[in-house]
């Protein structure tokens, strides 16, 4: 609720700012509500929060006036992986708060409970992290400006292709986004002409990665790639890697970004040193544009810690909105917004993005990172990348 | 390559994991005879305390342990006098409802305390990597979870055999009223047997947070493995969940180093074949702590 109430209250005073130019004629036309719908409470409140900083810092950058409108968020909570709490949202959001686009969605759930009532209505989706393949298909009104999980995980197993491992072993949660991972690396493995020699597939809620990571150590392959669940299980594989000493055999680990996500090498630390990952935004990314982003990121959410690429996506998600409303001239509906966006690119922190023209669905670089020490901090140092890259699986 | 003593040490060391989080549960439901399924959230209290007190005074890991004990042996000593001692006398289903209504406010109130995001500890470097003895590596922080259980079952077997605290928590146990009769204050030990108990979980949850992670969802996420061992060890015994712990510890352990795809339901197979050969628990085979001196008051009595 307070943080509910403390974005409500930027607006209103963005708003109250931007009056004076809207002139005392402002009516509800020249307002485009959009409603938001993140997890701000249970286990992934942590990603709410990310989101809806990236949103909030946007906003403060840029206003909240944009193509003569004025635009007006209302937040709402989905408390994770719920797709009942996502369809009542999301309902209240089109009926009864009539707003006019739709964002946020964390979790592939979420914007598939969504996207049905999206197509109905004819309402703008921007879906800022759901990553499953393919769901922009769900309606003609979506689009995505985060990451799908084969897009970021295909280029780990042409990575590992080209350095010559001979023996690469998978190790992901038994859960579908782990099968999806694990079928993406080996089909990038596979791309780059090499073979995955073992896969194995572990209980998403796993107290004690032990034996796993023995059966690993015991086959002495050359990498490693990991798809976990974020939170324990991740931290506590990575750890185990490192207590084991596979790394100091000579066994590289490899993963997807969110494996060593900022926020997550900060529990890690240093046992995290040396993992590689394949995602689509690192804090050290080197552009004029990113060490902006992060020096105000840092400067208003120093409780938050770093920015990771949740808040990036969220930003981002913004600034597609701001980018399809000055293309149709204010017209915030579904239709019109698709299509102004639909093979539309932009600058992000992350690097260059684009919406696919076809699927609405976002193509971007993946980098290539290992985590470094830099400074005081541990980094994903960006080392590799595969630029153009494109959710392979909906190809497939 | 013979993976078998090294597979045996680390399912010994994960059920010693095992033990240390549950016994206090043990105590708290088993001799207490309440159904105290808020157990994690000490668990959780003393994680929570260990990290705060490791982050904000940089005191180091060890030292934080003993406060991470007292920190949730207090919350449990308070909890209990204001709360949980009206339910003593209740429905099994309403101690139920209550703790784990309790549970639920906890993760509420650290999410609100400490957010939602994993916390971490920091171990010293004595108890990092690996150490190999007679050619198997064996983990040093795992070593030192087996040490911490000796030391913890040998201390709570005496506290409760040998003391005078123990006899009055058993006489307490074993027939109230009676207990009572001798002019034994019952409430106050049942308090500061509660307190021991939360302590224990407080205890065991700053052991784990290296293994199990830590974040509001901790209360909650490991209720079946504590469950698991009170229940399969038989509540109220030391030994029970003792043995339990380490058979679901090795056969754990082994089951996902053998049988990876069947990682998950070993566990769970495992309990269902024990609880069908010994449906009072492991630990009832023998006399079990609780029923000791006075159980022959209470066969008089029938």
């Amino acid at each position: 609720m307070i943080r509910r109430s403390f974005l409500a209250g930027c607006t209103a005073i963005a708003t109250l700012a931007a009056m004076p130019s809207a002139g005392p004629a402002a009516a509800a036309a020249d307002t485009v509500k959009v409603g938001v719908l993140l997890p701000l409470s249970g286990p992934f409140s942590q990603y709410g929060r990310q989101m809806q900083n990236g949103i909030a810092l946007f906003l403060k950058q840029h206003g909240t006036s944009v193509a003569g409108k004025t635009i007006e968020l209302v937040v709402k909570d989905d408390g994770g992986i719920a797709p009942d709490r996502a369809r009542r949202a999301v309902q209240d959001l089109i009926v009864r708060d009539k707003v006019d686009v739709l964002a946020g969605f964390t979790f592939t759930a979420s914007a598939m409970a969504a996207a049905p009532m999206a197509k109905e209505a004819r309402k703008a989706m921007i879906v800022m992290n759901a990553s499953s393949s393919g769901i922009t298909a769900a309606s003609p009104y979506m689009i995505r400006v985060g990451q799908t999980l084969p897009q970021i995980t295909e280029p780990a197993g042409r990575y590992a292709a080209g350095q010559g491992f001979r023996s690469i072993y998978t190790v992901v949660a038994d859960v579908t986004a782990g099968h999806d991972a694990e079928a993406a690396f080996i089909r990038g493995v596979e791309a780059g002409g090499g073979k995955v020699s073992g896969s194995l597939r572990v209980p998403a809620q796993n107290p004690d990665f032990a034996p796993f990571v023995q059966r690993i150590k015991d086959a002495k392959p050359d990498a490693v790639f990991a798809w976990l669940p974020p939170g324990e299980a991740a931290i506590g594989f990575i750890k185990e890697f490192d207590q084991r000493g596979l790394a100091a055999q000579g066994i590289t680990m490899l993963g997807t970004g969110d494996l060593t996500d900022e926020l997550t090498i900060m529990q890690t630390g240093d046992a995290g040193l040396g993992v590689v990952t394949t995602g689509h935004y690192s804090m050290a990314h080197p552009s004029a544009m990113n060490t902006e982003f992060v020096a105000s990121y840092l400067a208003d959410y120093p409780q938050d810690k770093w920015p990771n690429f949740l808040s990036v996506s969220a930003y981002d998600g913004m600034a597609a909105l701001y980018l399809g409303l000055e293309k149709t001239g204010g017209d915030a509906s579904g239709p019109a917004l698709a299509g102004a966006l639909a093979g539309a690119s932009f600058e992000s922190p992350r690097g260059p993005i684009r919406i696919d023209a076809a699927t609405r669905d976002i193509v971007q670089t993946v980098y290539v990172r290992k985590v470094e020490r830099v400074g005081e901090r541990l980094m994903n140092v960006e080392i590799h990348e595969f630029p153009e890259s494109r959710d392979t699986a909906a190809a497939h | 390559m013979n993976a078998l003593p090294g597979l045996l040490f680390d399912g010994l060391a994960y059920g010693s994991l095992l033990f240390l989080v549950s016994i206090g549960l043990s105590i708290t439901m088993g001799l207490m005879n309440f159904i105290n399924l808020a157990h994690g959230a000490f668990a959780m209290i003393g994680g929570y305390a260990s990290v705060w007190f490791s982050h904000r005074f940089g005191m180091p890991f060890l030292a934080t342990l003993p406060l991470a004990f007292a920190v949730a042996g207090l919350a449990g000593l308070i909890a209990e006098r204001v709360l949980f001692r009206h339910l003593y006398r209740a429905s099994h289903l309403d101690q139920v409802l209550f703790t784990v209504g309790f549970v639920f406010s906890s993760i509420a109130a650290a999410t609100y305390l400490f957010g939602s995001a994993q916390q971490s500890v920091s171990l010293p470097a004595a108890l990092q990597g690996q150490v190999q003895v007679m050619g198997v590596d064996l983990g040093r922080y795992r070593l030192f979870l087996i040490g911490a259980v000796v030391v913890l079952s040998a201390g709570l077997g005496l506290l409760m055999t040998r003391t005078r605290f123990g006899a009055q928590v058993r006489a307490a146990v074993d027939n109230r009223d009676a207990a009572e009769g001798l002019g034994l204050n019952v409430g106050l030990v049942f308090s500061l047997c509660f307190g021991l108990g939360t302590g224990m979980a407080g205890l065991g949850g700053a052991l784990g947070v290296e293994v199990l992670g830590l974040d509001p969802g901790f209360a909650l996420k490991y209720m079946v493995y504590f469950l698991l061992v009170v229940v399969v060890g038989g509540a109220g015994t030391l030994s029970g969940p003792l043995v339990a712990s380490m058979l679901l510890g090795v056969c754990d352990v082994a089951g996902k180093y053998y049988l990876p795809q069947a990682g998950a339901f070993i566990i769970y197979v495992l309990m269902i074949v024990l609880l069908l050969a010994f449906p009072k628990g492991l630990g009832l085979g023998r006399p079990s702590l609780s029923r000791l001196p006075l159980s022959i008051l209470v066969r008089r009595r029938a």
